[in-house]
């Protein structure tokens, strides 16, 4: 079985994000990037597939930016076979959008017929929580979403999911997308040899019009701004104080 | 212009509060009907039929849509898209799984975690955790939108709109229920709840969750937990609050032990008084917190349960 895994570069999560003073968007130059947690935990499980004997081969894709090579170089450090990079953008700025990402990963699929793909289930630059539900729809696969849990047995997964209410358990035909959530697995650290052997394993590029695949947004975007700050407060000295700031503020 | 709007339904019964909150939202775009899909939905379509602003609900009743799954419940959806211009949702674990799927098959954009309706083509939506926000103009035919409920007041109640009954699609089978595992209790939901009590890493323990359901046993609250709680095993999922879990805005938040990452504040930094109790007088929580009080958390919040009421 050949698992594909999607993976985005972001924003580093421990990066403070700053709005450009003209409200065009966040600023994203000189800024540590990372590979989105959630993709990370999505290779990870990919990676103990194969360990397991139940995957032959693992292929991440990126689709963005050419710095992406960097997000696929960590991909394949921790174990990834080889690595597609779609080019679809030219300035670090633009996001693509879920619709187009899912549209160029149809057609990554299609050529390289993987049995599952492992998607994080959100990216935490645009908070979209969109792409996996996208792809499988367009491939006319079952989806299991915010995974906490994956078990393939033959034609079938057994996914456990992160809802509302606790957790559902359900079984879905392959191949399949999955998308992933925090507690599914904790990403292993790539080591400084496989650091050193990613940079030798296969990466190829290709664009996004070699899978004639418009990328061009439905969303235009008018404005990025701030949120608005709350005002500061205050520091209580006792339990005996707060509890009166909170009569006093009628909150108990 | 026409709305569609598709209920949360748990088990026969509507998710009131989310769908309440969606309607308010929805109802700014246009005329909304409700989609109540189920195993067995009379229920809950005659509970959704009272919420002021609905024309109309659309009642689907099917053993496939007995749990919500993706697959058939898109498929009905897509049915029913030519009549609509917006296809909405409240932003829940149920729709964030669907609508998406839907938007695909329609071959439009999603636009998630709407907190704001400029016009019937504009919407704003946090991006980032919450740390910018995006006002984003669609250009597709049909608008598929979630509404992210906590900044959102429920629609009232004491409509009386009819009730239709709908031709289902069945499915294809792709996937199956097994079970769900949810632990039931009499607690207020942590979305709605009026007061969020919540613990962190601080708390130690499963067993010391007691002293922070002893709090909000006592003001009627809702518990919420971090992530780092939940991975430790403290607290159960669904109670984690943040980017990736739910986000809240209650009057009252009380933080006990909890450091105020990016990623929690992102769920609860619209709660209108934010209450922090950490021992750490520069944990990040303090920034945002209306009342912060440096203690320990074993000794603060036993003895703020025992002051109140
Ligand atoms: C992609 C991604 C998504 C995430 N999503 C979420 C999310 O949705 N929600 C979320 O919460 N986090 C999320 N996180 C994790 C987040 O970054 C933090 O790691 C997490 O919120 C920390 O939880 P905490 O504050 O309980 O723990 P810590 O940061 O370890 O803080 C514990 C605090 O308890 C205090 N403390 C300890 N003992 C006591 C005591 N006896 N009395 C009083 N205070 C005490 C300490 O001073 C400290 O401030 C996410 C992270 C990533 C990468």
């Amino acid at each position: 079985m050949k698992v594909l895994v999607p993976v985005k570069r972001v924003i580093d999560y421990n990066v403070k994000v700053r709005v450009k003073p003209d409200g065009g968007g966040v600023d994203l130059a000189n800024v540590k990037m990372s590979i989105n947690p959630f993709d990370e935990i999505a290779v990870e499980e990919a990676i103990r597939l194969k360990e397991a004997g139940k995957a032959d081969e693992v292929i991440v894709v990126s689709i963005g930016v050419k710095q992406a090579q960097d997000t696929l170089r960590t991909a394949l450090a921790m174990g990834a076979d080889r690595a597609i990079l779609v080019a679809a953008a030219e300035d670090i700025h633009t996001d693509i959008e879920p619709l187009a990402v899912a549209k160029l990963l149809k057609a990554v699929v299609d050529e390289e017929a993987p049995e599952l793909v492992l998607c994080g289930k959100q990216a935490i630059d645009n908070d979209m929580n969109a792409t996996g539900q996208m792809l499988s729809a367009l491939l006319g696969w079952s989806q299991a979403t915010f995974a906490s849990g994956v078990d393939i047995d033959g034609d079938v997964a057994r996914v456990t999911r992160e809802v509302d209410g606790g957790l559902q358990t359900i079984s879905v035909r392959m191949p399949t997308v999955v998308t992933v959530d925090l507690r599914l697995n904790e990403p292993r650290y790539a080591s400084l040899p496989n650091i050193m052997k990613a940079k030798k394993k296969p990466l190829i590029e290709k664009t996004a019009a070699d899978y004639r695949v418009d990328v061009s947004p439905r969303l235009e975007i008018l404005a990025t701004s701030e949120p608005p700050v709350r005002s500061a407060g205050i520091v209580v000295g006792s339990v005996d104080e707060l509890v009166a700031k909170l009569k006093d503020a009628g909150a108990v | 212009m026409a709305v569609l709007l598709v209920a949360e339904i748990n088990d026969g019964d509507l998710a009131m509060d989310a769908t309440a909150k969606a309607v308010s939202a929805a109802a700014q775009l246009g005329d909304v009907t409700v989609l109540c899909a189920g195993a067995d939905c009379s229920k809950a379509a005659a509970q959704a039929a009272t919420i002021s602003g609905v024309e109309k609900v659309l009642c689907a009743q099917d053993e496939v849509y007995g749990h919500q799954l993706a697959e058939p419940v898109a498929d009905l959806i897509v049915s029913l898209a030519g009549g609509f211009e917006h296809i909405t949702a409240p932003a829940t674990a149920g729709a964030k799984n669907i609508l998406p799927r839907v938007a695909a098959l329609l071959d439009v954009m999603v636009i998630s975690d709407a907190i704001a309706v400029v016009d019937s083509v504009t919407f704003e939506r946090p991006i980032y955790a919450g740390n910018a926000l995006q006002t984003v103009k669609s250009s597709d035919g049909k608008k598929v939108v979630t509404f992210r409920t906590s900044t959102f007041e429920a629609a009232e109640t004491g409509g009386a709109a009819p009730v239709e009954t709908i031709a289902t699609v069945g499915s294809n089978g792709l996937s199956t229920w097994i079970e769900d595992t949810v632990a039931a209790s009499d607690r207020p939901e942590l979305t709605s709840a009026k007061i969020v009590v919540s613990g962190g890493r601080g708390v130690g323990s499963e067993e010391n969750f007691e002293i922070i359901k002893a709090l909000a046993d006592k003001l009627n609250a809702g518990i919420g937990a971090s992530r780092a709680a939940v991975d430790s095993g403290y607290a159960p999922n669904d109670w984690q609050v943040g980017q990736t879990g739910k986000v809240v805005a209650p009057d009252l938040y009380i933080a006990c032990g909890i450091s105020g990452a990016i990623q929690h504040l992102a769920g609860m930094k619209d709660s209108k008084i934010i209450v922090a109790i950490n021992k750490d007088e520069e944990a990040p929580i303090f920034q945002v917190a209306d009342f912060g009080l440096v203690a320990d958390l074993f000794e603060a919040v036993p003895e703020l349960t025992a002051k109140l009421g």
